[in-house]
């Protein structure tokens, strides 16, 4: 279990702001840190990894101060049970990409870990090269793989993800869901991708200019709408074309054209161009337009 | 060939040679420290190594024979306990030079630290990789130019020097007589021919060495593009 109690003043362009987090945050767990950015998402996590001293307030990991305003303790990022993927991923340029995940390993089980390891994040092909030989989303798994190597109680992702294109980006959400998995370490991630947020964590703590403005599982803190629905999707409507006495909506949701029907009632809020709520109740599909 | 001449060469790069790698010594953790800290006095030290830069070397020069002859306590001191006289002595010279050179050492390889991303270090704490690692398997080798910029630049500062080596060291062929001063030497002895021997070789040498580490530093720069 961690506990974080936190607080400290950051300077940022719009003058002074505090930052104050408190939260508990269970073994195993995967939480989000979601909100716009300069929200001090980031700072949370470097002082949760000890590269930032927060100004008060505690961290407790598993019984074990690491740091405490109080009795003045501050445990070195070196003695902290972590692994931690930068946004820029940080990898050592001089090193391959083997080297760079067995590092921080001691020499009688480098070989055997790194092995592992190359082989979970699909890396073996590119065991040899330097970071700068490799793409965006190979970058990505090195800076996972060296992250894990030291099996750490605590994982943080600052935004591992934004960098990369749509399709990458899910495929690497997969990965990471299928690594938490086998290895469990109780992960924070950094996110401002509400999709993210959605499909890889349980509990997400919202941030707004440096307070926890709500927090829960993604669908109780992001669903506003009283609907119950079996299913929901957002969408842009890009054709209407009428068919006897109904229309025929084409919604683009994501890469695909969902064709569906609606009365001339419901198409008089609806053109072309509309955000849409297509969300389906028991048996019959309902599309909404959006606020915006 | 004279054999004076190929003495007082020989002297020349072995001074440049010794006291380069001295100043690579003493310069990695001096810039390491200078590069990193917050530390209040750190303004203090950087404004004393960059002093020769502007001191003129006699100035130096004039105090470090004060300081060393051994009518005073500290060249005394070093004269009696470890018969180490720095006064008109090979090893004078070496120290004049590495004091006088250390701003060509320093300079180059604070600003190579400065250079590397913040998060290198962050993510090598993260690790929990000491520190001393780090700077052997992360920092020193994704700074190779400024390494290399600072042994040539020392190098052939220290090969060029005058002032300082002529204060404390003298004129004595073989032990502290460098190819600078054999030039003023030989000019003095209106013996031009020799001088401009001198003269010549320390001009194609530098301009060689200069152009060796633009070349090798256009190549990195090329590198680290592709």
């Amino acid at each position: 279990m961690i506990e974080v109690n936190v607080s400290k003043r950051l300077h940022t362009a719009e003058g002074p702001m505090d930052l104050v987090f408190n939260g508990i945050i269970e073994q195993g767990e995967f939480i989000t840190l979601f909100g716009p950015s300069g929200a001090g998402k980031t700072t949370l996590l470097r002082m949760v990894a000890g590269l930032t001293t927060p100004d008060a307030g505690t961290i407790v990991v598993n019984g074990q101060p690491w740091f405490d305003s109080t009795s003045r303790i501050n445990l070195s990022p070196r003695r902290r049970s972590i692994g931690m993927v930068f946004q820029d991923y940080a990898l050592f340029p001089n090193l391959t990409v083997s080297e760079n995940i067995g590092l921080a390993l001691p020499r009688e089980k480098r070989g055997v870990i790194v092995g592992e390891l190359l082989e979970v994040a699909g890396l073996q092909e590119l065991a040899g090269r330097k970071p700068d030989k490799l793409s965006g989303g190979q970058r990505q798994r090195v800076a996972l793989a060296r992250a894990l190597a030291l099996k750490p109680t605590i994982l943080l992702l600052d935004e591992p993800l934004s960098a990369l294109d749509l399709q990458m980006r899910l495929k690497l959400q997969d990965e990471l869901l299928r690594l938490h998995q086998r290895y469990q370490p109780t992960t924070l991630l950094v996110s401002h991708d509400l999709s993210e947020v959605f499909r890889l964590s349980r509990r997400v703590f919202v941030l707004d200019r440096g307070e926890v403005t709500r927090s829960g599982s993604p669908t109780e803190v992001f669903s506003q709408s009283k609907i119950s629905n079996k299913f929901r999707f957002n969408g842009e409507v890009v054709h209407i074309k009428p068919s006897g006495v109904v229309y025929i909506v084409h919604v683009l949701v994501g890469q695909d054209i969902v064709q569906v029907i609606a009365s001339e009632r419901e198409i008089t809020s609806l053109k072309v161009g509309k955000r849409v709520l297509i969300a389906s109740k028991a048996f019959n599909p309902l599309i909404l337009p959006l606020d915006e | 060939m004279n054999p004076d001449f190929t003495q007082t060469m020989i002297l020349t790069f072995q001074v440049a040679g010794i006291t380069t790698i001295i100043l690579l010594v003493i310069g990695i953790p001096l810039s390491y420290w200078l590069a990193y800290t917050s530390n209040r006095i750190k303004a203090i030290v950087e404004t004393l190594v960059s002093m020769p830069l502007v001191l003129p070397p006699t100035v130096l020069g004039f105090y470090l024979l004060v300081f060393f002859s051994p009518v005073n306590p500290v060249g005394g001191w070093l004269d009696n306990w470890f018969n180490l006289r720095l006064v008109f002595s090979f090893e004078g010279v070496i120290v004049g030079s590495v004091l006088f050179s250390l701003p060509f050492m320093i300079h180059p390889l604070q600003s190579g630290f400065g250079a590397i991303p913040a998060n290198l270090r962050e993510a090598a704490a993260t690790l929990g990789i000491s520190r001393a690692k780090t700077l052997f398997t992360i920092l020193l080798p994704n700074m190779k130019p400024g390494i290399l910029a600072g042994c040539v630049l020392s190098f052939a500062h220290t090969v060029g020097e005058f002032g300082v080596v002529l204060m404390v060291g003298g004129n004595i062929p073989g032990v502290t007589r460098m190819a600078s001063i054999a030039i003023y030497d030989r000019v003095e002895a209106l013996d031009y021919a020799t001088a401009h021997q001198y003269a010549f070789v320390l001009f194609a040498i530098t301009f060689a060495i200069l152009l060796l580490v633009y070349m090798v530093n256009r190549r990195f720069a090329r590198m680290e593009l592709a």
